[in-house]
């Protein structure tokens, strides 16, 4: 949907550098390219201000005007910028003076803050450690349920007092609970609410005031728009809030307001959401949200989606087919299956960071009816001709051919695509044979 | 690193927020009004301008639109008065979103025949709680309304459902959590057929659009509700969260490619966000927007009119949504 940065700044300077040497005022028009990259991204225009600005001095000041290839350099710029403002170490979970360590989680409405406590509770759980939920949020239908239900399926206990109790007791009296029963970590879950809505946002100051948590952190939706800023401003300049965590980042929104949060508040980025399943918890790594931001590419979500696709006992058995040259049509069509379940391939391609331009156009033409094409011509095949090829000559062809709407040609060609595939294949096994590739070589398509 | 300390700027937890609540909310349109209100036109309005509807969503793209329009008119017209490019600014924005009201369709209940509204959207966007606001909505109108908790997936959603049903005095069609929404759906159907509904209300999973799988699953339960009535579902509501950024045009694009949605709602317009994602949408897709959602209450949505949304989010007059 939008075109990368790079493709752009590599648009604009091989446009500016056909008129011999760079000057200042084509700094310029390539920083209104990053500009408007950000405001797409949906970094605060504030924000995005001060940033370009600080860019344009590196960017003058430096190399850009001299480099020969002043695109990259201007990427560079900027991407190490970001990581900056990002925060480039990496924060943990504060520990607290004196156990249990208190977490307490606030946010608006649908940011996923019922679902992260109990995604923390397993993280922590990890460490050996026997944490507590405590459901705060009186108001929502079914919230306490809920954190009920994803406290069953986790195995860790919940406190709830029901509805009808105020969620500042509520909570001090769930402190005093796992005081007495030795839970630590203590992880609270209030509310969703507006922050304009001043009575809702002064119980989470009594809340606070009340348990003194370890951590304040503010759950935010990676889709949000401009007012990002707006809302963790207020959170935190009534509740200083203490970290982050960005949620919904396995959708394809390119998060920037998750920069413009932490340029503004200052507060770190601790955890980033990245799934419905209850172990999608990530780290923060800065690098990979700036690539994000500026629409480079993502081969890490690439090899994720990979990943839920194949487990790895079955990868290990198809790489040692492929080795000893015994992969067949049903190897390939069962492959083409999982690719395909990955998505459409023109948004995996999306992914590959570098697609330039030629490689763009070559992608409209891409379908997933091609995939259709080869599935219909190994469909079209007996299990025995799947497995061994080599059976198939003029007459099999022809029924083939017939049976998936496709010509003997195109038959033909599969046929021989596959075979060449084959043969590199068996090559590379020898190779490994004789010790030139690792013997395990990762392998995910 | 320069930069890094630039913007930590830590501020300290202050009480004196109150007075800055009612000005963050009122903030873009009393700054779009605040802009006009200056002696002539000139190059720093619309600099501004820009800014200002770049702050509320609108979006890059089309807010060089908007304002490039604006230029050509006030120079077409010659016009150098400030409250002149203001109103025309005012009708620009009005007929950007007609765009999504002109394929509005009328919609006939027809005796016997349950009215299958499904809702969807990505997590979080409120589709529990709009359920229960278009059933209020249709029982005004003197309607039998019931609903499918067709959201299997996540913990408690089918208890939230409930409870709304038990407030709107609405049955409610569910099974466990876990459960295959394929067959909540078909229960649903057959009951609302026996039961003689008028409106039957499917609640879906929320689904990111990238989940591929998850939005085949949307046309498997389109399927199944057809087996029963051949133009079901005749309503499919996209709920889009008013404080969504950029993507919420890619959001509704990905819906409508896989599961043709008739209608859109703009929910959580009680915030602070100015719900500008409705100008990509009405421009780009064309998708009738139908609803607002404003407040957390069963009767907190209104029809959506072009003229009431610009008004009272960018210029701040008329009683509000």
């Amino acid at each position: 949907m939008f075109e990368s940065l790079s493709d752009r700044l590599n648009e604009t300077f091989g446009r500016l550098s056909r008129k011999g040497r760079l000057t200042e005022a084509d700094v310029d028009e390539a920083m209104r390219e990053v500009r408007r990259a950000l405001l797409e991204a949906d970094v605060n225009f504030k924000v995005v201000k001060d940033f370009v600005a600080a860019v344009r001095v590196r960017a003058v000041g430096q190399d850009v005007l001299r480099s020969l290839t002043p695109a990259q350099t201007a990427i560079g710029i900027v991407n190490e910028e970001l990581v900056n403002v990002l925060g480039a170490e990496r924060e943990e979970l504060r520990a607290p003076e004196r156990p249990p360590q208190i977490l307490m989680l606030v946010g608006l409405q649908g940011s996923g803050k019922t679902t992260h406590a109990a995604k923390l509770a397993i993280h922590l759980r990890k460490g050996g450690r026997n944490p507590l939920l405590v459901a705060a949020d009186v108001y929502r239908p079914a919230a306490i349920n809920q954190l009920q239900a994803l406290g069953k399926q986790v195995n860790v206990p919940v406190y709830e007092e029901g509805t009808s109790k105020s969620p500042v007791d509520i909570a001090a009296n769930a402190l005093r609970f796992a005081r007495e029963r030795g839970h630590n970590p203590v992880i609270v879950d209030t509310a969703g609410r507006l922050q304009i809505d001043e009575r809702l946002m002064q119980e989470l100051v009594d809340i606070r005031d009340r348990i003194a948590p370890t951590e304040i952190l503010l759950v935010a939706d990676a889709m949000t728009g401009q007012e990002a800023v707006g809302v963790a401003e207020a959170f935190h300049r009534r509740l200083d809030v203490s970290g982050l965590i960005l949620t919904k980042m396995d959708g394809d929104a390119r998060g920037g307001a998750a920069l413009s949060i932490r340029a503004v508040t200052g507060v770190p980025i601790k955890f980033i959401g990245t799934g419905e399943k209850l172990d999608a918890l990530e780290p923060f790594y800065p690098e990979r949200l700036a690539g994000r931001i500026l629409g480079m590419g993502d081969v890490l979500s690439l090899i994720e989606r990979a990943q839920e696709q194949t487990d790895e006992g079955e990868a290990q058995r198809l790489q040692d087919r492929m080795l000893k040259g015994q992969f067949n049509l049903e190897d390939f069509l069962d492959q083409l299956q999982k690719i395909k379940k990955m998505g459409p391939l023109t948004q995996l391609l999306d992914m590959i960071p570098g697609l330039g331009g030629q490689l763009r156009q070559a992608k409209a033409q891409i379908s997933d009816d091609d995939y259709k094409q080869v599935e219909a011509i190994i469909f079209s095949m007996t299990p025995q001709e799947r497995r061994r090829p080599e059976l198939i000559g003029n007459r099999r062809r022809k029924r083939i051919a017939r049976g998936s709407g496709t010509s003997p040609a195109q038959v033909n060609q599969l046929l021989s695509q596959f075979r060449e595939m084959q043969k590199m294949m068996s090559q590379m096994g020898k190779m490994a044979k004789k010790g030139k590739l690792p013997a395990n070589m990762p392998f995910d398509f | 690193m320069v930069l890094g300390r630039l913007f930590r700027r830590r501020s300290q937890p202050d009480a004196q927020l109150e007075q800055g609540l009612e000005k963050t909310r009122r903030g873009v349109f009393l700054e779009i009004t605040r802009l006009f209100d200056r002696s002539t036109i000139d190059e720093e309005l619309y600099e501004d301008l820009e800014m200002l509807l770049i702050q509320a969503d609108v979006g890059w793209d089309v807010s060089q639109k908007l304002v490039a329009e604006l230029r050509a008119r006030v120079a077409r017209d010659r016009s150098t008065v400030p409250a002149e490019a203001r109103e025309i600014l005012r009708e620009e924005m009005i007929s950007l979103l007609e765009l999504a009201t002109r394929n509005r369709k009328v919609k006939i209940l027809q005796r016997g025949v349950p009215f299958v509204v499904m809702v969807v959207g990505v997590n979080g966007v409120g589709k529990t709680t709009t359920i229960a606001k278009l059933a209020a909505y249709h029982q005004r109108f003197g309607r039998s309304v019931m609903l499918a908790a067709g959201d299997t997936f996540r913990a408690a959603a089918i208890d939230q459902l409930k409870v709304w049903g038990e407030r709107q005095g609405v049955p409610v069609i569910a099974h466990h959590q876990g459960a295959d929404p394929g067959a909540v759906v078909f229960d649903a159907m057959q009951a609302a057929h026996a039961r003689g509904a008028d409106v039957l209300i499917v609640d879906t999973a929320g689904r990111l659009q990238t989940k591929h799988n998850l939005m085949a699953e949307l046309s498997k339960l389109r399927k199944i509700m057809q087996r029963h009535v051949e133009d079901a579902p005749q309503e499919v509501l996209l709920v889009i969260d008013a404080t969504t950024g950029q993507n919420g045009l890619v959001q509704a694009k990905a819906f409508a490619d896989s599961v043709d949605i008739t209608d859109i709602m703009i929910a959580k317009l009680d915030g602070t966000a100015k719900g500008g994602i409705a100008f990509s949408v009405a421009k780009e897709l064309g998708t009738p927007i139908s609803y607002v959602g404003t407040g957390e209450r069963a009767t907190d949505l209104a029809e959506f009119k072009p003229e009431t949304y610009v008004d009272s989010l960018f210029f701040g007059v008329g009683d509000g949504l």
